[in-house]
């Protein structure tokens, strides 16, 4: 059972004088709990086709699948009802809630997908500790820097335990030490089962996950996993003279 | 590797294994622990060259250990040496060579190449990346080095992405 699945995918943006084709004809399947990274040049169609598997951009033909379940046919509100249930989306930007606290950010999609209180309290408790944030709780989203809300970002975005997290270059405004923190909590929650599907030209972030998909103009030129031989050292890439 | 001994040397007198052992400590796993062959040839030469002189010292039941000692013209040799800037390439490279030259085979496939090429570094930055996990913040040569060798990959990569743009 998949937990997402495209049948010949396409996107065209017919707004200017001219179609263009940003998606062309991608089948792709994920299954639980996989970690799939999407790589490839600009312009090749990665942002286009994270944001239609969640629904925030329409098809122009193609079938969409989420846990077995056909959602491109879904009316707008249909569609945004299951989002709130099933996916998890984290963006360059951040779009957190500005008048509302960091923990309240954090506990409302837990709350809209149907968590208890409780529940959604003590989701947003250990995000936010794992994300080293816990003293930020009842800040404003102003109130902190580019890389905090970042971190804030994700963890609203895993607060409703969904069937799959999807992410677009999620690492883009973080420093070493705050990605340290973002890759450890995306590795931690990978280990325990969370699929994901992520957009990233970071190669640190990329490298966490089972498998890649290249896309290039519109189409997968390449899809195999990621390689794990856990022997290696620096003096692979760097030789010390 | 000649004058990495010359400068450790250059803290005090050590014997071969010594100088083996202070280059671990100070890489941890970050970097491939090096040779004690390689480590005694080139103490051999530095020798030679008048860099370096040994000093045969006797142990009980044990053959004499040879202690090494920088001599003021191995430190003239490690003080130039710090003072230049560091000359020569910065990036030595393969598969650039590979790319450009595979059409001349007519067998290899360059989209193909670059994604196996792509698939092979993200596998050299997950081992980065543990090894990153494994290794102590307070460590700091082999944290900078790691982070080092994520950033020259982190190009690589983005020298690949363009590479791949231009087969459109």
């Amino acid at each position: 059972m998949s937990v997402i699945k495209t049948v010949n995918l396409v996107k065209i943006y017919s707004d200017g004088a001219v179609p263009v084709p940003a998606v062309r004809g991608v089948d792709l399947q994920v299954e639980p709990g996989e970690f799939v990274a999407i790589m490839g040049p600009s312009g090749s169609g990665k942002s286009t086709l994270v944001h239609m598997l969640g629904g925030l951009d329409t098809r122009t033909s193609g079938e969409i699948w989420l846990d077995e379940k056909r959602v491109d046919t879904l009316s707008e509100s249909a569609w945004a009802l299951l989002r709130r249930k099933k996916v998890g989306f984290v963006f360059q930007f951040f779009n957190l809630v500005a008048n509302m606290t960091v923990a309240d950010n954090v506990e409302l999609p837990a709350l809209l997908a149907g968590a208890s209180p409780r529940d959604a309290r003590e989701r947003r408790q250990s995000l936010l500790g794992a994300l080293n944030l816990t003293e930020r709780a009842d800040a404003a989203p102003g109130q902190l820097s580019g890389g905090e809300q970042q971190r804030v970002a994700l963890a609203r975005a895993l607060a409703n335990q969904p069937s799959v997290l999807l992410a677009d270059e999620p690492t883009g405004n973080l420093d070493s030490r705050n990605t340290r923190d973002v890759l450890r909590l995306l590795s931690d929650v990978h280990k325990d089962g969370q699929t994901i599907v992520m957009v990233t030209h970071d190669a640190r972030v990329a490298a966490l996950a089972d498998r890649l998909v290249s896309l290039f103009d519109g189409a997968i030129v390449d899809d195999g996993r990621i390689a794990r031989r856990r022997t290696g050292t620096a003096g692979e890439v760097i030789d010390l003279r | 590797m000649r004058l990495h001994l010359l400068a450790l040397l250059a803290k005090e007198p050590a014997h071969g294994y010594e100088l083996k052992q202070a280059l671990e400590q100070t890489f941890g796993s970050a970097y491939p622990s090096p040779n004690i062959g390689q480590i005694y040839v080139t103490l051999g030469r530095l020798e030679k060259d008048g860099l370096v002189r040994a000093v045969d010292v006797e142990q009980s039941n044990r053959p004499n250990k040879k202690v090494y000692y920088l001599t003021a013209k191995g430190r003239d040799v490690l003080t130039t040496w710090v003072d230049e800037p560091t000359e020569g390439p910065r990036v030595r490279d393969e598969f650039f060579m590979k790319l450009v030259l595979a059409p001349l085979t007519g067998i290899a496939d360059r989209m193909a190449l670059i994604n196996r090429q792509r698939r092979h570094y993200l596998s050299l930055m997950s081992d980065l990346n543990d090894l990153l996990s494994r290794t102590a913040p307070a460590d700091s040569v082999a944290v900078l080095l790691i982070e080092g060798a994520m950033l020259h990959l982190q190009a690589d990569l983005d020298w690949l992405a363009r590479c791949q743009e231009d087969l459109a």
